[in-house]
Parts: C-alpha cells; sequence; structure tokens
C-alpha cells in the first residue's frame, strides 16, 4: 500500500538562512542510507518538506528500519499515494486506506489536508469537512475528535495525493556532515562506540583510531573494534579507522616509567597520536568515551592530565552518564553484544593493581622526560605504519 | 617457516580426499535415497564407507552410523541412551574432562531429572578404576569416558573401565568418545566392552562436518533427529555423501601407515618435550612416551601471565597451537581438564597445547623450540605486576 515516505525534521526547521546545508545533507544521507536495499528510491526537497518514493518494489519495513538511522529525521510518516482521478475517487481510497491500516477499531479522528495545488476545486476547508463525513457514514467505529484525536489524517494535493496518518519516531539529532569532523578513539569496549554514535547525532562526520598492541592483543581484538566501527557506520556513515600499531611505545613506558602510572602515561600517548591523525584528516576534535570516574585513568585528576596533552577540543558525550546508562544506548544501537566479546585491549593487559588515580602533572611529566631518548623515534614509526581501514 | 601445530583442533585435508569430495559434489551428486541410478551411485559411496569403517573397528556395518560430527554423535550416544533407558533408572556418569560435547549433555540431562557422577583424575588426567567401581550404582545407565583427552593427551584405561562395568552389569552401556584416539590407536570396541564409539573426520585429515558413531548391536538408543528414515531413522537426513566418501577416504590413508605413522609420532613428541623439559621454566602437563596420547603435548610456563600472548606471538612467526583447548575460544573459562589434574593456579592460564600429525617434520619442532626459548625472556619481562 505504501510507496512513498514523508520525513520530518526537527532542529533543522529553525537554522535559518543555512537551512538549505541541512536539508541537502539530510537528502544526502536518507540516499546514503537506502543505497544498501533493494529498491529504486527517490528522495525529493518541496517546500520544506522530505519526500522520498520508491519506483519499484521494496521491503516496506527494511525501508524504516534503515530510515530510524539518518540522523536529523525525527518522523517517519509511511505515505499512500494516488493519482488524481476526481474527489469521489480521492474519498474513496482514503475510506479504505483507513480501513486498512486500522482494521475496524473504536478511535477517533481528524482530517487534516493541505492543497499545494491551488487549482485543486476544494479548498482545505471544504476538503476537510466532506471528507470527514464520508468516512462517519463509510466506518461507523470512528468518530471526529478536532482537539486530541487519535489519528491525525493528513491528505495532500499535490500533482499526485499522498494520504498520511502514521508517525514513525526517527532517531532526532543532526544530519551527518553539517558539523564538521571529529576523531574518535576507539577501543573494544562498550563506551567508545556510543560516543561516537552521539557525536555523530549531532552531524559529526567519525573518523576513527584504535590502538593494538600484538601479541599482547589478537587479531580477534582487532576484527571486534572493525566490527564495532561498522556498527556505528550504520548511524555516522563510512568512517576512516586507523590502525596504530601501540606495541612498542608501550613496552617502552614499561620499561621506563612507575608502574603506576604505566596507564596514564599511555593513554597521553594515545591522545597524541590520535591527535596527529585529527589534524592530518582535519578533524576538528577528539572524541573518547570517558565518564568520570569509571575507571582509574577517568577520575578528574587523570582526566585533566590526560587532556593536557591536546590542542584540540576532547569531547566526551558520556562524562556524566552511569554505566547502565551507557549499556542502555549501546543495547539500543546494536554495539553492546559485540563490545562484551571477550577479547582484551591494550588497555587492560599491563595495567597495574594499583594505578594512580590522581596523578600529578608535573610527576607524570617527570616520568616522561624518562622516554626522552626513544619515544619521538616510536611515536613517529607508530604513525608510519599506521593501517587505515575505509569502513562503509 | 610455518608450523601447524594444532591438530588436536583440526588437521589439513588430504588432497585426494579433497578431490574425491570434489567429483562427488559435482558429478556423482545424487540423492542416496533416489530410485534412480545416481541415487544408486551416490548410495554405493555410503555402503563402501560403511564396510570401511567395520573393517577398521572391526564391527558390522550395521552398527556404523553417520553424523555432522563429534559433538553430535557424543549427544546422540548420550541423550539417546538417556532417554531410552530412563525406565531402568537414571544414574549417569563421566569424567570431570570430558569434551563439552559430553559435559553438556551431561548437564541438560541433570536439569530435565538425571543424576549425574563426574569421577576425578589423577594427576595424569586419567580415571581409577577404583574411582569408577564407587560410583557405579544399580540405577546407573550410562558411563561416558574419552579414550584421549584432548587438552593433555592423557590416555583413559578403556578396556579396563569396559570390563569394570560389564562385571557390575552388562545392561549398562559403556560411550566412548574417540575424536583424539581414532587414527591414534587401534580401536576395537568389542574387545574393550565399548557399546557406544564416537568418531570425528576432521581429526584424521577428512573434512570438517561428518562424523560417525558406532552403536553395537542391541544396544538401545533413541534418535534425537526425526525425518525421512535414513539411516534405519537412528539419524535421518540426507547423508552428506561427500563427507563421508572423504572421511572414509581419509581413515583408510591412515591405516596404511598405521604403526610407522604413530611411531614417528612419538618419536616427535619424546623430541619436543625433552627440549621442553630442558627449557627453564617449563612443566609438561601429563604423561609423555607410549601411556599417553602420540600426538598432543601441554605444556605450562611459568611466569607467563597468559599463554593467549605467547601464542599471538608465535603466530606471528608461523607456529599455530592453542592455549588449552580449541574450543576455549568461545569458552574463556579455564580449562577443566588442567584443573581436574590438579595443575597449579598460576599456570592454569598460562599453558599452551602442541598437537602434530603425520605432517609434522623434526625440523618445524626444532624451530618451534628455538622460537619458543627466544621468545619466554622478553614476555616474562613484560607482565603485569
Amino acid at each position: 500500500m505504501y510507496r512513498a515516505f514523508l520525513i520530518k525534521y526537527g532542529e533543522i526547521g529553525t537554522k535559518g538562512n543555512n537551512r538549505y546545508l541541512f536539508e541537502d545533507a539530510l537528502c544526502r544521507q536518507i540516499r546514503r542510507a537506502l543505497k544498501k536495499i533493494d529498491g529504486k528510491f527517490v528522495v525529493s526537497k518541496e517546500q520544506g518538506r522530505i519526500y522520498v518514493e520508491c519506483e519499484s518494489d521494496f521491503d516496506y519495513d527494511e525501508a524504516v528500519a534503515k530510515l530510524k538511522t539518518v540522523f536529523g529525521i525525527l518522523w517517519i510518516c509511511p505515505m499512500m499515494q494516488i493519482e488524481d482521478n476526481g474527489f469521489d475517487d480521492l474519498a474513496e481510497n482514503t475510506i479504505q486506506y483507513l480501513k486498512d491500516v486500522y482494521r475496524g477499531k473504536e478511535m477517533t479522528f481528524k482530517v487534516k489536508s493541505r492543497r499545494a495545488r491551488k487549482n485543486y476545486p476544494l479548498n482545505s476547508m471544504e476538503i476537510n469537512t466532506e471528507i470527514g463525513g464520508r468516512i462517519l457514514d463509510a466506518i461507523p467505529q470512528m468518530s471526529v475528535d478536532v482537539h486530541k484525536p487519535d489519528i491525525e489524517l493528513n491528505i495532500e494535493i499535490r500533482n499526485k495525493i499522498n494520504i498520511y496518518s502514521e508517525f514513525i519516531p526517527g532517531p532526532g539529532g543532526m544530519p551527518v556532515g553539517t558539523n564538521g569532523k571529529a576523531t574518535l578513539l576507539l577501543s573494544g569496549g562498550i563506551d567508545s562506540p556510543v560516543a561516537g554514535y552521539m557525536i555523530a547525532k549531532r552531524g559529526v562526520i567519525i573518523d576513527a583510531v584504535y590502538f593494538h598492541a600484538p601479541p599482547y592483543t589478537s587479531e580477534r581484538a582487532r576484527q571486534k573494534v572493525i566490527d564495532l566501527a561498522k556498527l556505528v557506520s550504520v548511524y555516522s556513515g563510512p568512517i576512516n579507522l586507523h590502525i596504530v600499531n601501540f606495541t612498542d611505545i608501550q613496552l617502552y613506558i614499561y620499561d621506563q616509567c612507575p608502574h603506576d602510572q604505566l596507564t596514564i602515561i599511555m593513554r597521553r600517548y594515545m591522545m597524541k597520536i590520535a591527535e596527529h591523525f585529527a589534524l592530518e584528516e582535519d578533524s576538528l576534535g577528539l572524541i573518547t568515551g570517558e565518564s568520570i570516574g569509571q575507571v582509574a585513568s577517568q577520575t578528574m585528576h587523570s582526566l585533566a592530565v590526560t587532556n593536557e596533552v591536546c590542542t584540540l577540543p576532547v569531547l566526551r558525550p558520556l562524562i556524566g552518564f552511569d554505566k547502565q546508562e551507557i549499556i542502555d544506548i549501546a543495547g539500543k544501537i546494536g554495539t553492546f553484544e559485540t563490545s562484551i566479546l571477550p577479547f582484551e585491549d591494550c588497555c587492560t593487559i599491563f595495567v597495574a593493581k594499583h594505578p594512580e588515580t590522581k596523578p600529578n602533572l608535573k610527576s607524570i611529566k617527570k616520568s616522561e622526560l624518562k622516554l626522552r631518548e626513544k619515544i619521538d623515534e616510536l611515536v613517529k614509526t607508530a604513525i608510519d605504519t599506521v593501517e587505515t581501514i575505509w569502513i562503509d | 617457516m610455518e608450523a601447524y601445530l594444532d591438530n588436536s583442533a583440526t588437521t589439513k585435508v588430504l588432497p585426494d580426499v579433497a578431490q574425491l569430495m570434489y567429483k562427488i559434489m559435482t558429478e556423482d551428486y545424487g540423492n542416496p535415497s533416489s530410485m534412480h541410478n545416481k541415487g544408486v551411485d551416490a548410495e554405493r559411496y555410503i555402503r563402501q564407507a560403511k564396510e570401511n569403517f567395520a573393517r577398521i573397528l572391526k564391527v558390522s556395518d550395521k552398527e556404523i552410523f553417520f553424523t555432522s560430527g563429534g559433538t553430535e554423535s557424543d549427544n546422540l550416544a548420550i541423550i539417546g541412551t538417556a532417554l531410552a533407558k530412563q525406565r531402568r533408572g537414571k544414574h549417569i556418569i563421566t569424567t570431570a574432562i570430558e569434551h563439552p560435547a559430553v559435559l553438556e549433555s551431561f548437564d541438560f540431562l541433570e536439569k530435565h531429572g538425571f543424576e549425574a557422577t563426574y569421577l576425578p583424575v589423577n594427576k595424569y588426567g586419567q580415571v581409577e578404576p577404583d574411582a569408577l567401581r564407587d560410583a557405579l550404582r544399580e540405577d546407573t545407565i550410562l558411563v561416558s569416558v574419552m579414550y584421549v583427552n584432548n587438552e593433555i593427551g592423557a590416555l583413559e584405561p578403556v578396556a579396563e573401565l569396559g570390563r569394570i562395568i560389564k562385571e557390575y552389569n552388562k545392561d549398562i552401556v559403556f560411550h566412548v568418545d574417540a575424536v583424539q584416539a581414532f587414527g591414534k590407536f587401534r580401536i576395537y570396541p568389542y574387545k574393550e566392552n565399548i557399546d557406544l564409539l564416537t568418531v570425528s573426520s576432521h581429526k584424521i585429515h577428512g573434512p570438517k562436518g561428518v562424523g560417525l558413531i558406532f552403536i553395537k548391536d542391541g544396544t538401545k538408543i533413541h534418535p534425537t533427529a526425526f525425518g525421512g528414515g535414513q539411516q534405519k531413522g537412528m539419524r535421518p537426513g540426507t547423508e552428506n555423501v561427500p563427507g563421508i566418501a572423504g572421511m572414509s577416504m581419509a581413515a583408510a590413508a591412515m591405516y596404511e601407515h598405521f604403526d610407522e605413522d604413530v611411531r614417528r609420532l612419538y618419536q616427535l613428541k619424546e623430541f619436543f618435550t625433552e627440549r621442553m623439559e630442558q627449557t627453564e621454566g617449563t612443566v609438561i602437563n601429563g604423561l609423555t612416551g607410549e601411556k599417553s596420547a602420540p600426538h598432543v603435548v601441554s605444556v605450562s610456563f611459568e611466569g607467563i601471565a597468559k599463554s593467549e600472548v605467547l601464542l599471538h606471538a608465535l603466530e606471528d612467526r608461523g607456529i599455530y597451537v592453542s592455549s588449552g583447548s580449541a574450543c576455549s575460544s568461545n569458552k574463556p573459562a579455564l580449562s577443566g581438564t588442567l584443573k581436574a589434574i590438579g595443575v597449579k593456579r598460576e599456570l592454569l592460564s598460562s599453558t599452551l597445547r602442541f598437537s602434530f600429525s603425520v605432517f609434522t617434520t623434526m625440523e618445524e619442532l626444532e624451530y618451534t623450540v628455538d622460537v619458543i626459548r627466544e621468545l619466554l625472556p622478553v614476555l616474562r619481562k613484560y607482565r603485569p605486576r
């Protein structure tokens, strides 16, 4: 029955003169999402509305599922589309539509028509009254309520006529590509994929950096991160994933620095290397999945010390979230199951039994002096030997 | 150099086997149940395979049933026996060191009202006959013991256990999981009082996804799959003709130079265990020599917090091994066998399994020993403290 969708967007509507940029980005993102499924979809922008029409057969459930991954969409309204064959035909089709969708349930309704084509013989008020009357005659279970109806029956007279009344919630947010790019420090854990999702939701293109430490971390751990990036990319669009071999840096820090500072120093170097790729790729910020106090390296003190190495802003969308709240989002976006696979991350392999929880910047910097001799060279090698994968 | 030392996980398929299977899939692809010639041709492969295994095991071809592999054979043996015998009793016995295909079947039965006894093993991973004697009861219906343990290569006293069971009560069904033993030991179910025997194809250079179960004539066992009546209804479903023919050819090949190959495997094992014993901070788990399986060596490395790290470092040098048992990458819990034989706590997660095949060479083992000796000091230095 449904051949098309009306896409309603939220915040974009408030963007003044830039509005077309947001609308165009949203159209692009819708096209990108629908390209992954069968069907010849046409996405068009018309008078402040976005329409998705399908010129071929398509799988309705699949299309809705895809549209639900496009940031910027507030509501997805599946539409019945008919040719204009006169008012009687419109009324008949409308009644049939209500019968098919609501199957004779007792409900209240209100007709809301729009006439984009002004030469239609009846005006909106007349259409509302006339169609409403015919519905009442044809479906005795339905009654009118103009203030709080169960069904808001929309009729749009354009070249074709659109009939819709269902509103399926979209993911909200803003279309990816409207807000620059940021670089995500992606691990195999629960938090960082969620952090990437949340920043992408605000319209930001995502780049990612993953640190692995073979043989201390395995090929499966690496594959797991690639899988996670793929899951995030369902929402964020393509991700450029940089895989950095961190083993030698990690072992060197292990050799030279106090063990309880290992994690914090390691993270400072991760941030530095991530920032290198961010600047190289025109990213405007870094993204981490940190949340205050979750582990030793995420206390306020630790965050301050880690942050000190960065010049770009570090976005921490989960900073005030409890673990369970993060897990709930991970479950909703489908990354949780993959995140909990038991493959070790390079952050945890050498972790001290009692890591420093209140690191002092001065003393950390003093420890880092011990790395003077070789660290720059090791960092350069890690950057030079990066493996980059385009995830789409 | 590449050294594949994970033959207890799976083995390379013999090229001749792969070729035969290709021919069956593209030319003799009929359904063995079809009336026409194509069906008859396909059925011939099944019949030949049954005769082949009957000859090898010295049993009747009517007692051979093909399955999808070791797991299914174990499941059918245990659950099928329980279903058939539950009115006589609900007590079942196995050991603490079985493969998950057995242990999980027992767990399933326990949840459905059966009572299970898990026999302990000695420090070599062997069941003590007296422990079995003490465990047998009037309502015992099934004893399931593996021929060779997959993690440390322990050889179980199957013949003696079989005798004890049958002396106690000949109605008790004796199931033996011989997945790791078939092709390494000449197994004759009738001589060892075995009623049900599990064999897998991909451990003997055959294809994956196929195995067999020997069901001694007269043994009551209830099918656990239902369908079109193939294999006398014991295991219905269109037979995996290429798989069955492939497994049969692989088994025949193993028996061509049986004694010679096994002797060579023991030599490899002796060489490797000696070198490992001479390496500082290593412990060989279980027995060596002819009281053990010829192809499995379990080594614990002191000062290595996680054997996976050594595993991946070896992999980097072309050497492929397992940590504990191959199934453990799905089940990261600590190995049941190593715990059961009393391996020290700190060594439980520092253990690797090296397993050989007829393709393993002395040079590969020399290379492996050299690489291990080179890696150990580095890995011992970098660990959580």
